[in-house]
């Protein structure tokens, strides 16, 4: 298997010779495995590949030029969006008195980044309007497990065991009732109303005694302000449930609306999202949560403490009883903190609720430059996304927004997010973030209408596309039914250490 | 806002085409009752000054001592090609790589990380990372419940008391049960999992047993007996899973030709930088038999239209975005950037520079316990180890502290890692990996013999 095409790369495997790379590590004692014994031994070595360095330079080096990235155009992908990563975050991170720093050493060694890291839990709280944060999560999802498990150990320590239900709306993300699922409740999906917001019966009718929380993303996953949120906030707590609002889409609404002084009782930040760190093609994040102070004794441990005399410590192995445990090792995704810590440093609060307009602005923008040529579902000030949908094209050419979305490639631009929420027919979520310019705006806006207006001169060029990219369509099916999820291990890869 | 890109007259020209007078409008949607209080912030910084004060936030942090700081999270050389190859701006990606034709860079790469950690775990299937060690763990264990639709656990107390912990939450939400299996406490096997107590609990209680979780190396740095612990899980119709550590894969059998039907571990040794507890990466890597129940992102290898080689994500229907409240887990956002890293590094180093690792350690390790040893410290327990061994040191949590005040970073006092188990109280966990040095080694000795004399004067001095 070794066909590619001019600009695919062979893999790692392909490229091994036995024989090649090595002296990076000086060699040990033949003696200096003697105490294991046999039984624990490995008796052939990984096939791993064997290269040199400049192979695996040159490897990376092409590889990363298959993709479309932040760093190399506009990427508007909708719905989970990391936005331009200023790269003083990434020199920031890359400290060597934070990278190197060992999460077991005594708190007394680590006091600038316990600093740092309580000083960011301060800044999330304020944000999110929220009294206390944990930034131990380390993703969104995470965070959101961490506020169920809240919910649920908030209700068994007042004696109210029978709340089993979560409410989630059908716009909402996926996560939101795979975690409900996950800390063991059943889901219940609450419609969308016409306007893109909750429909209000239905969510009352589902309200009562049995439900646990409710989980909003607000904006919703349509770009869209709940904008009855308040008095839906008033009758779940009337039932004694508690309310989460998934933060994912946070960066549309900085200083101008507090989750926790709104009513919601517990909410996680998407940092990656909303404060930048580079997204490697899925991670990594970080997904602190914050909490109203009736919550506050159930947030998972360590906690960061700060002491009279101004020292900061962690919290002790158990300290805090009531904490719902630990969600993964040692304290968290710090290095993504980090960059967090330094973007909301940058912006203060000024800068941060110009995100949030530019933000805003550039949705709308596209929205306005997009509406005769593409239907929008819903019609009314959008936050830092919004849902375009094909249907008609598709309807009077027979064009889908897959292929709209393909053909944007050639047009030079990563396509949005598509048919998601799943609740729009032939949607497109585009979200173009704060710091695209006007020129970058409008030629994606270009590109999006001349590919209509193809879609009915020339439907075939559509669907056909990509034309450029370095593969066209691939055949996901058979990648499904017969998986292909690894190589296999060369021929000759038992060879004698290379000097 | 320092990286906004609109002049005064392009933010009048997009005001105008949307059709409002200001931003102002666009927020007429956010009810005047529910808008939000002033945000109290301060900043915002010029990147100067921010530059500034980064640097003195992180000359706070001590990093300069000598370190034999293990317990999961380990030192090595990373060959600087790493790094600068993940500085690389096309790896930074807005999310996940929907649209394979324009991100065959990062899905090959996720699928040449799959090979090469399915090649050192000796299993099928990688999934494409997990957020740690230790959230792998615990979804490990919940792979293993759904596969056998049983709901209790067995985690030996050598597992990681992080992982133990991780595992116990993830379960709390569910009617799910997790137990733990002691240590052999005194003899030839001290500090390894008690295999008596395991069989018992496997046939005592009313559920059966979904899977027995060990770890190799334990937490302790001690050689597990894999094989045997899989043969009683596999005996009582449980999985096995094993959580390993994956440099010392290089030298040590891989989980799959012991029977461990599931492995998990922390990639951080391969070439992930300390960086205070994350971001890490979570391996968690099955067997073909399991394909399904694995949860997370797997990428394949397929064609496109034209018969070219290409990669592309698979079997999504597993995934929260598809099959929401059925999914095989809730990951969404995982550590693919520290896959990536993982790849280069095993790529840049090779198979045999793996072993160099592991074998270096090893050598280190014999070193460091021959020199503590010497100084009055012998180890606490007999059995073989790897790279990491638990001292026996009289008060030892107060010696760690002497010995900081020295310069030293003495290991772990286990009285902090593992504070319920008093056989442990007098122990500190040791580490050394290729980058310990001979000095360093020495250093530690020399103080710690010194440390020792001066605690038995005082105690003589306390009798009299």
């Amino acid at each position: 298997m070794s066909v590619t095409g001019e600009r695919l790369q062979p893999t790692l495997f392909e490229r091994s010779r036995p024989g090649r790379g090595g002296g990076k590590i000086p060699h040990p004692p033949a003696d200096a495995l003697d105490r294991i014994p046999a039984a624990a031994r490995r008796t052939r070595p990984p096939a791993l590949p064997e290269l040199n360095e400049p192979d695996v330079v040159r490897h990376y080096v092409n590889l990363s030029q298959l993709n479309y990235a932040v760093d190399t155009g506009f990427y508007p992908l909708g719905s989970c969006t990391m936005k331009f990563n200023p790269k003083l975050n990434e020199w920031a991170a890359r400290l060597p008195g934070f990278a190197n720093l060992h999460p077991l050493v005594p708190d007394a060694l680590a006091q600038g980044t316990l600093d740092l890291l309580w000083s960011l839990e301060g800044s999330l709280a304020e944000i999110g309007g929220m009294d206390a944060v944990t930034l131990q999560p380390a993703a969104g999802a995470q965070g959101e497990l961490t506020g169920i498990l809240m919910i649920r150990a908030y209700h068994r320590a007042r004696g109210d065991t029978d709340r089993s239900e979560v409410l989630v709306p059908d716009s909402s993300h996926g996560t939101n009732p795979a975690t409900a699922s996950m800390a063991g409740f059943r889901t219940v999906t609450i419609p969308s109303a016409a306007d893109g917001g909750v429909d209000l019966d239905a969510f009352r009718a589902a309200l009562g005694p049995r439900t646990a929380a409710v989980m909003i993303t607000n904006p919703s996953t349509l770009g869209l302000f709940e904008r009855r949120i308040g008095e839906l906030l008033r009758e779940v707590h009337a039932v004694g449930a508690l309310a989460y609002m998934d933060g994912a889409n946070l960066n549309a609404i900085l200083g101008r609306f507090k989750p926790g002084e709104a009513g919601f009782d517990v909410m996680h930040f998407n940092v990656h999202k909303t404060f930048s760190t580079p997204h490697g093609g899925g991670g990594p994040g970080a997904g602190p949560v914050g909490v109203r102070a009736t919550l506050a004794p159930f947030l998972p441990g360590p906690r960061v403490l700060r002491e009279a005399d101004g020292t900061f410590r962690l919290e002790r192995p158990g300290e805090r009883p009531t904490s719902i445990g630990r969600l993964r090792s040692f304290v968290g995704n710090t290095g993504v903190l980090v960059r967090a810590w330094t973007y909301i440093a940058a912006h203060g609060a000024s800068g941060l609720r110009e995100v949030s307009d530019d933000a805003v602005l550039a949705a709308n923008y596209l929205k306005a430059r997009l509406a005769g040529a593409y239907d929008i579902p819903y019609d009314r000030p959008c936050k830092h996304e919004f849902v375009a949908s094909a249907a008609t094209i598709r309807r009077e050419t027979g064009v889908r927004t897959l292929d709209i979305a393909k053909r944007l490639i050639d047009h030079g631009f990563h396509p949005p997010t598509i048919y998601f929420p799943l609740i729009t027919e032939e949607g497109m979520l585009i979200e173009p973030t704060e710091t695209e310019s006007i020129e970058t705006l409008d030629a994606f806006a270009e590109a999006l209408i001349e590919i209509a207006a193809e879609a009915y001169k020339a439907p075939e060029l559509v669907t056909g596309a990509p034309h450029t990219a370095p593969v066209r369509r691939l055949d996901e099916a058979t990648a499904a039914r017969q998986p292909n999820l690894r190589w296999r291990p060369m021929a000759g890869a038992e060879t004698p250490c290379p000097d | 806002m320092p990286y906004g890109p609109h002049t005064a007259e392009a933010r009048e020209r997009m005001l105008r085409t949307i059709g409002v007078p200001d931003v102002e409008a666009l927020f007429a949607d956010i009810p005047g009752e529910l808008r939000a209080s002033a945000l109290r912030l301060p900043g915002p910084v010029p990147e100067l000054e921010l530059a500034a004060r980064l640097e003195a936030l992180a000359a706070r942090n001590r990093t300069d001592l000598a370190s034999f700081l293990g317990a999961g999270v380990y030192r090595h050389w990373t060959p600087p090609a790493v790094d600068q190859l993940l500085l690389r701006g096309e790896w930074y990606t807005a999310y996940t790589p929907y649209q394979p034709e324009v991100s065959q860079g990062t899905l090959q790469s996720i699928y040449e990380y799959e090979s090469l950690l399915a090649e050192l775990t000796g299993l099928d299937v990688v999934s494409a990372s997990h957020y740690d060690g230790a959230a792998a763990t615990a979804e490990a264990a919940l792979m293993a419940c759904r596969q056998t639709r049983r709901e209790r656990v067995l985690v030996s107390r050598g597992v990681h008391r992080h992982y133990r912990e991780t595992l116990a939450t993830y379960f709390g939400g569910g009617g799910l049960l997790a137990e733990e299996i002691p240590l052999v406490v005194g003899g030839p096997d001290a500090g390894t999992t008690d295999l008596v107590a395991l069989e018992r609990r496997l046939a005592d209680g009313d559920r059966p047993v979904a899977a027995v979780v060990a770890a190799q190396p334990n937490v302790l740095g001690l050689l597990e007996p894999m094989a045997e612990i899989g043969r009683l899980a596999h005996t009582a119709g449980a999985l096995f899973v094993a959580v390993v550590e994956p440099v010392s894969l290089a030298v040590l059998a891989p989980p799959g030709s012991y029977g461990a039907d599931i492995a998990a571990g922390e990639g951080q040794p391969l070439g992930i930088a300390p960086q205070y507890g994350g971001p890490y990466l979570g391996i968690l890597a099955t067997s073909d038999a399991l394909v399904r129940q694995i949860p997370g992102r797997l990428v394949g290898m397929t064609t496109d239209l034209d018969g070219r080689r290409a990669f592309v994500m698979t079997m999504r229907a597993r995934e929260q975005d598809i099959r929401r409240d059925r999914a095989a887990s809730n990951i969404c956002t995982n550590q693919a950037l520290l896959a990536l890293a993982a790849s280069i590094y095993l790529a840049t180093i090779g198979p045999h520079g793996l072993r160099d690792v592991a074998a270096g350690g090893a050598a280190r390790a014999t070193a460091l316990e021959t020199a503590l040893s010497a100084a009055g410290a012998p180890r606490l327990h007999p059995g073989p180890y790897l790279n990491e061994f638990a001292i026996r040191v009289p008060d030892a949590p107060d010696v760690h502290r002497r010995l900081l005040d020295r310069g030293i970073l003495a290991g772990v006092p286990l009285a902090d890692l593992e504070p319920d188990d008093a056989d442990l109280e007098d122990g500190l966990l040791v580490c050394a990996t290729e980058v310990t040095t001979e000095a360093e080694i020495e250093r530690f000795a020399a103080a710690l013999r010194i440390e020792l004399a001066a605690a038995r004067s005082r105690e003589t001095a306390a009798v009299r």
